[in-house]
């Protein structure tokens, strides 16, 4: 009987329960990379996260000191993996802004359908990953077939499927391809459906609604104040694109919507990736029915490599150029810039400062993902372990862009 | 900054009672010169004032100008969600660089700010907590100064790098840092 009752306790009293520090990552299917967070937990209470990144640090911007500005296109194509057409054309916008040029229409539009082929591939990766993070495989598999479509369309193009480095300063590398727009049309058929697919297997689960809804809830102010951008300040309900509010190529010509919703949950994160998805397929069917025939890449022979490779094997003056360009680079007039595009993730900006050289005297990199992944540590009201798995999933962060 | 109303962004700041310099505009932002003392006041001002509403931080970067002097550089990219304007703000900073933190004023300049103190060494007095975000904890020196060799420097893990001590600075040791999180 005395084991007994030594064993009860008053009431009132607390149990005797020991905080635990967890090691979560860095290799970790829930963390999205190379991410890892040391938390201290009180049972299944997240106390405190300490973040721990820069496994991925490769000094992108130390490595572009060193580099002429066209050597620098793959090295953006390395931020965000999932989406390089739309790096690249923010890197080049920069650059562009710098010389004074703009590119030709045609490059303009070829640029923009790519940034959007490349914003569904990152927006299906998200929508397959959030639902698996939190035990529904389905989805996952689904969105890949999908985006093994858009990986044929990027490797029809740009000869690869993740770093396609296609953009140039003033224009693109090279036309489209005959067989592009063919294929492209089909897909613009087939995909509307398929979103379709993924929100019915999603819109009767409940066991994901009962994991996003209501969870991780930012307010638009703290979104704003946490400097979240795109589809996540979006959900928050801040009316906020850039694509629309500051135009940068033929943005202004096309009719889009922009997607923004009330909740500011970890479901209406996933609810505007999905409808940005569609309005990306809107902004693709325009820029084919728009696309003027014309130059890919600007005539000006001290920034752009000889359009027809021929003839740098025959004349003179296009091995000049072609190796002046290559071994040289070409100067940029002194000033800064910081330009910004609406990438998938947010507001990617490029801030460049030069000093007249072929090479940048300074660049950093605006990533969205390092931004967006800091607010997982200001959003309170998701505590619960399992719940956090599901905010960081739904603030979609990159580590590829995060670590630089 | 689009460039809509021009006028009036730069009558208002002017009425900003500080050491305020205006840097001209170019690809559509203005920029302005602020004194590291100020910056936080400055700050406020812009995100603060009825008209101005700069109440999203872009970015906040080191720059390391050496060997020019004064040496070091804050740049501070803020945007308007209501006016969509853009402006840019920078602090010219001695060596070894401090500057007030703007943490009190944006939540989401924490890891700005970290990430210009691992990269060149910039102190940011007042932040809560300012270690190393992308470098480990215990590396030596800030390897984006210009002075910083490209390849690291020699030691037993990096045959490639460049011979040579570390440059060790006793004062910015990253020991001496309070620890905390979030």
């Amino acid at each position: 009987m005395t084991e007994v009752t030594e064993l009860m306790r008053p009431e009132g009293e607390a149990l005797n329960t020991k905080e635990v520090l967890l090691n979560l990552g860095p290799q970790h299917p829930s963390t999205h990379g190379v991410l890892r967070l040391v938390l201290q937990l009180d049972g299944e209470y997240v106390e405190r996260i300490d973040p721990h990144i820069g496994y991925l640090h490769r000094g992108t911007e130390k490595l572009a000191e060193s580099f002429t500005y066209t050597q620098i296109f793959p090295l953006t194509d390395r931020l965000d993996y999932l989406c390089p057409p739309s790096n690249n054309l923010a890197f080049a916008l920069a650059v562009e802004k710098l010389l004074g040029i703009e590119a030709p229409i045609r490059a303009q539009y070829i640029r923009v359908m790519m940034a959007e082929l490349a914003r569904i591939s990152g927006h299906l990766l998200i929508t397959g990953a959030l639902p698996m993070d939190l035990g529904a495989m389905t989805a996952l598999l689904y969105a890949m077939r999908e985006r093994e479509m858009i990986m044929d369309l990027l490797e029809m193009i740009t000869g690869a499927r993740m770093h396609t480095s296609y953009c140039r300063v003033g224009g693109v590398r090279e036309d489209l391809p005959d067989e592009f727009l063919p294929k492209i049309r089909e897909f613009c058929e087939i995909f509307p459906n398929r979103i379709r697919d993924y929100e019915r297997l999603i819109e009767n689960n409940r066991v994901f609604l009962s994991r996003t809804q209501g969870i991780g809830v930012i307010s638009a102010a703290d979104a704003v104040d946490l400097g979240l951008s795109g589809p996540n300040l979006r959900a928050s309900g801040v009316d906020w694109d850039i694509r629309r509010d500051e135009p940068y190529e033929i943005y202004d010509r096309l009719d889009f919507d922009v997607i923004t919703r009330e909740e500011g949950d970890c479901y209406a994160r996933w609810l505007c990736r999905v409808d940005e998805m569609r309005e990306s397929i809107r902004l693709i069917e325009q820029c084919m029915e728009q696309m003027p025939e014309g130059p890919f890449q600007v005539d000006i022979p001290t920034i752009a490599f000889p359009v027809d490779k021929e003839r740098v094997h025959c004349s003179m003056e296009a091995l000049i150029q072609h190796f002046d360009l290559s071994a040289y680079g070409f100067d940029v007039p002194a000033g800064e810039v910081y330009s910004v595009i609406e990438a998938p993730k947010g507001e990617l900006g490029f801030y460049i400062i030069s000093d007249g050289s072929p090479k940048p005297f300074r660049m950093k990199v605006r990533a969205p993902s390092f931004v967006n992944l800091q607010a997982l540590f200001g959003v309170t009201n998701a505590r619960y372990l399992a719940d956090m798995i599901a905010v960081l999933g739904s603030l979609d962060p990159v580590m590829a862009e995060v670590d630089k | 900054m689009t460039g809509e109303r021009p006028v009036d962004l730069l009558s208002i700041i002017g009425s900003f009672v500080g050491a305020v310099e205006g840097l001209g505009a170019a690809h559509g932002i203005h920029a302005f010169a602020v004194p590291p003392e100020q910056i936080v006041e400055f700050c406020r001002f812009l995100k603060e004032h009825p008209a101005l509403q700069f109440s999203f931080l872009s970015d906040i970067c080191g720059v390391d100008h050496y060997p020019d002097l004064p040496r070091f550089e804050t740049v501070y990219h803020l945007y308007s969600l209501n006016n969509k304007w853009r402006v840019r703000i920078k602090c010219r900073l001695g060596d070894p660089p401090h500057v007030p933190s703007v943490t009190g004023v944006w939540r989401t300049a924490n890891w700005h700010e970290r990430e210009a103190w691992d990269m060149y060494g910039i102190r940011f007095e007042g932040h809560p907590d300012l270690r190393r975000i992308y470098m480990w904890d215990g590396f030596e020196g800030f390897p984006q100064r210009k002075d910083f060799p490209l390849r690291g420097y020699k030691d037993k893990l990096n045959p490639f790098g460049a011979e040579g001590p570390p440059p060790t600075q006793p004062d910015l040791a990253t020991r001496d840092i309070p620890q905390g999180g979030h």
